[in-house]
Formats: C-alpha cells, structure tokens, sequence
C-alpha cells in the first residue's frame, strides 16, 4: 500500500499526473472517501492530465457525475468512464450503465465503489481519501488488487518516488 | 402551432403540449420523487427501462388533458441531450418514431437550451438576456442573443450548486431533495455562526466553484460531533446557503457588468434551473437587478424543474426558424449549450 500525504491541491494534481501515466485500457481505479474528501477533484485532475498527455484540448467540463451516474470522454487513444455511483440502490443498475462496456474498452474511474456489490472487478487499484485538517490537505491510500492491480501500484510507486527525487 | 414535447433526459418522465400562443396546454411531469424520499435520493431512473415504461402513458395522458389527438400535432419535439443516456434515447427513440408514422417534423431539443428560452414562454422576454441556469448538474451564466446563440460566460469548474445543496442536505441529515429541505431548515439560522469560505472571492471572471464550500460544510458539520442540535443544523443551512447565495450573486454581477456593456439596452435577468425556486437566491438576485436598472424573471417552479412544456417551447422556438431535425439525429449524453446551434 502507499500512503501519502496530500497537503494541496498541487500535491492531488501531481498523484493524479502520476496515476493518468501508468492507466491502460481495461483498467479500473475505485475513489472511496466521505463527502467533500476530494473523489471528484482527483478524478478531474486525472481526466485532464490524460487530455493535456495525449495533446489534446482539455474538456470544456469536467462535471461531477453526480446526477448523470457518468460521463465519458471518448478523446485520446482509450477512452475514459468517469462514474458515481452514489445515487445507485442495487448493484443490478450498474450494468444498465454498461459498466461492463467501460471495463472491457476504457479505463474505468469510480466514485462510491461500494455501490457495485459482486459486480466490483477483481483487478483494480483502490484510493481512499480522507480529509486531514482544515482546507484542501487530503491523505490518500492506494492499494493495488489482483494481479493488475499491484502492477499498476508498483508502477505508479516508482513514478512517485522519481517525482519526489 | 401545437408541438409534443417529450423529456426524459434525467430522473422524469415527461410530456406536454405547448402552443406558439404560449399556452401550456398540457405539462404531465412523472417524478420518483415521493416515492424515493425515504433513501435520502432519487432512486435514478437508470432503468432507461422505466421511462419506457411510462412515457406512452404520459404522451397519452398529455394528450387526454389538451383535449388533442396526435394527429393535430405540427411537429413533435424531444431531448436529445444533454443526460443520462439510456434515458434520452428512449425520449429520442419515442419521438422518432411519433414524427415517422405521422409524417410530422421532428425537432432535437439541448436539455440546457429548453430551460433558457422558457422564460419567453412564461414572461415572453426579448433577446437579449442575461441567464443564470442554476440546476442539479449545471450553473451557468450565459447570454442568451437568440435561438440558438448562447454564449457561455461562466461555468462551474466544479460541482453545481444544486449538488452542493443536496449534499450539504446529506451531511446535516436534511431529506432528498436537498434544496427546498436546506431552505427550511435555514429560516431558523442564524447565518453569522459559522464563516465558511466564499468561493473565488477577489477572483475575475464569471465561473462558478462549488467543491470547496461543500467540503467546509462537511468541516463544519464534523465539528459539531456526531449529534448535532436542531439549532446547528439550522446555522450551518443558514451559513451555508447565505454562502451560496452571495457566490451566485457575485459571479452574475460581474457577468451582468460585461453584459450590460455589450447590450446597452439590454434589461433582463432571468434565472431558470431548478435551484431558481430558491427564496434567498430570489432576493440576492433581485437586489442585484435592481442596482443595475433589470428586471428579474424568474419562471414558476413547476417550469424551473425539469418538464417538457420547456421542451416543445423550445421546439416551437426553433421551428418557426425552420430548424427541424432528421430522424437520425444521435441522442448525445454530452452537449455543452456553448454548442446549440441556430442550423
């Protein structure tokens, strides 16, 4: 598992850079964390750090998927899904979402994992965020799951420990 | 003119008949609202399945109430986004097939653009205007110069600020949905108690942040304990939509300045969305009006949240300009109103 203090924004935007870097297609990254522990800002930041990578324009709008369940961004080689699963009642409503689609074609970025139930995929990489003091500082806990899970860890540790260095 | 118009972009279901003399002639709205209350949000309508499984009653329903058959429609208008995919395609796949077999025009309506010109079916105001859209997914200030020409000054860089309502109804424990419960719960506050960061205070521009004042609520709220009183849910409601009002109202003033400048004899500032029906919001935006020499128009609540009446309005907007669609248009889940176009 990695740990990290995030003490601003700046640090969030640099995790979220890091982890854009190491994603392919078939990928899935689970944000847990309360409300207002900053899922959709590492979200947004990783959405645009893949943009900016690729040479592309940034979206317009990053929104919160709050109420449409999803949003995807097609732009770039692999596409992304960016879901919150915060309104869904039963995992069953997940696939309605073709969230299915998302894990086979895209990279999957999830808010309120737990909502998925059986259907969570075995391969992932977990980041929980909570809220250290007051303002933007944030924590986070990743831990890689599955076989491609640590891969992507591993990875995205050592791109961390470069930046650092 | 008489158009249909059909809706079910996000959580409702719904169906309407509207005519160019402005009159609503039938506005059927089918909310899970009632029904969900009780989990703390709308169970979502993800189930695309579901609007199928209403949206011939309503259009039925619609039709009862308008004393109208389908064969006296002029054309048939539909979301075709922006939203929850599944959803508008079902609007869309409806509204297709309604246009096919009775040879009418059919008419692919912006969700976002049906909820700007609805004040021209409500107050019939003239171009141009002044929008603020204040929805659960949206907070825009846009100049609204004509069918089809919306120019996006502003924007949310975040959360809207119906979500930032709704969330802060979470964390203090107020019921779905989280603007009218906030606004009650507030009439008992006292504002003054908790200062919370004002977004992008001090900042240019007319975008709008609303992340930042939802996580220091949730600051807030977790240092009251975990029982907090009845009063301190009413102070931080109080504090938090005092908070938000003053945001909203700050980034409209500097859109109005710009605005003013561009159209001198421009008069009118409207504010549509679901969040509109806010009474504190009211009152900052109408002091704010006042100063400047506008009028505030704010539409009725029942035609701020979302319903097809705005719909087939804007239908009817669009087709005395002869824009109709084909039957092939794409449903689209993403459709910035920066993008509607007047062809």
């Amino acid at each position: 598992m990695i740990e990290m203090p995030l003490a601003d924004l700046a640090a969030t935007r640099a995790l979220a850079r890091a982890l854009a870097g190491v994603l392919g297609r078939g990928d899935v990254v689970a944000l847990s964390g309360a409300l207002g522990a900053g899922k959709t800002e590492l979200a947004r930041f990783v959405i645009l750090a893949r943009a900016e990578a690729a040479r592309l324009p940034p979206p317009a709008e990053v929104p919160s998927p709050t109420y449409t369940l999803v949003q995807v961004y097609e732009a770039g080689a692999v596409p992304l899904w960016h879901f919150d699963l915060y309104r869904l009642e039963r995992p069953d409503d997940a696939l309605e979402l073709a969230i299915e689609e998302a894990f086979a074609d895209a990279i999957t970025v999830i808010e309120w994992p737990d909502r998925l139930g059986p259907y969570m995929p075995d391969d992932r990489i977990e980041i929980a965020l909570s809220r250290t003091g007051a303002g933007d500082a944030r924590r986070a806990a990743i831990t890689g799951i599955g076989a491609r899970g640590r891969e992507i860890e591993a990875a995205l540790s050592s791109v961390l420990a470069k930046g650092a260095a | 003119m008489i158009v249909l118009g059909i809706e079910t972009s996000c959580d409702e279901t719904a169906a309407a008949i509207v005519t160019d003399a402005r009159e609503i002639r039938a506005n059927k709205v089918l909310s899970q609202l009632a029904e969900h209350a009780p989990y703390g949000g709308v169970v979502p309508e993800i189930a695309a399945r579901s609007h199928l499984d209403h949206v011939d009653r309503l259009v039925r329903e619609a039709l009862a109430e308008a004393g109208a058959k389908l064969s006296d429609m002029d054309a048939i208008a539909v979301t075709g986004g922006p939203g929850l995919i599944g959803g508008v395609i079902v609007g869309a796949v409806t509204a297709k097939t309604l246009a096919q077999v009775l040879g009418k025009p059919l008419i692919n309506v912006n969700h976002l653009e049906a909820h700007a010109l609805t004040c021209r079916l409500t107050h019939d105001v003239a171009f141009p205007y002044l929008l603020l859209l204040v929805t659960g997914g949206h907070s825009q200030l846009v100049a609204v110069e004509g069918v089809g020409r919306y120019r996006v000054m502003g924007t949310t860089i975040d959360d809207a600020v119906g979500e930032a309502f709704d969330k802060t109804a979470k964390l203090l424990g107020l019921p779905y949905p989280g603007g009218p419960a906030v606004e009650r719960a507030a009439k008992a506050g006292d504002a003054s108690r908790f200062a919370l960061p004002r977004p992008l205070l001090g900042k240019p521009g007319c975008d709008f942040s609303f992340s930042g004042l939802k996580t220091a609520v949730a600051q807030t709220v977790e240092g009251l304990g975990p029982a907090p009183s009845e009063q301190d849910v009413a102070d931080v409601a109080a504090a938090f939509q005092a908070t938000a009002a003053e945001a909203l109202s700050r980034r409209t003033r500097n859109a109005l300045e710009t605005f003013a400048s561009a159209f001198p004899r421009a008069r009118t500032l409207v504010v549509a969305g679901g969040v509109a029906a806010n009474g504190a919001i009211r009152n900052e935006l109408a002091a704010l009006a006042g100063e400047h020499g506008f009028d505030l128009v704010a539409p009725p609540p029942a035609l701020c949240s979302d319903n097809a009446a705005m719909v087939a309005w804007a239908g009817l907007e669009r087709m005395k300009l002869g824009l109709t669609d084909a039957l092939d248009f794409k449903a689209r889940p993403r459709w910035p109103l920066g993008e509607v176009r007047a062809t």
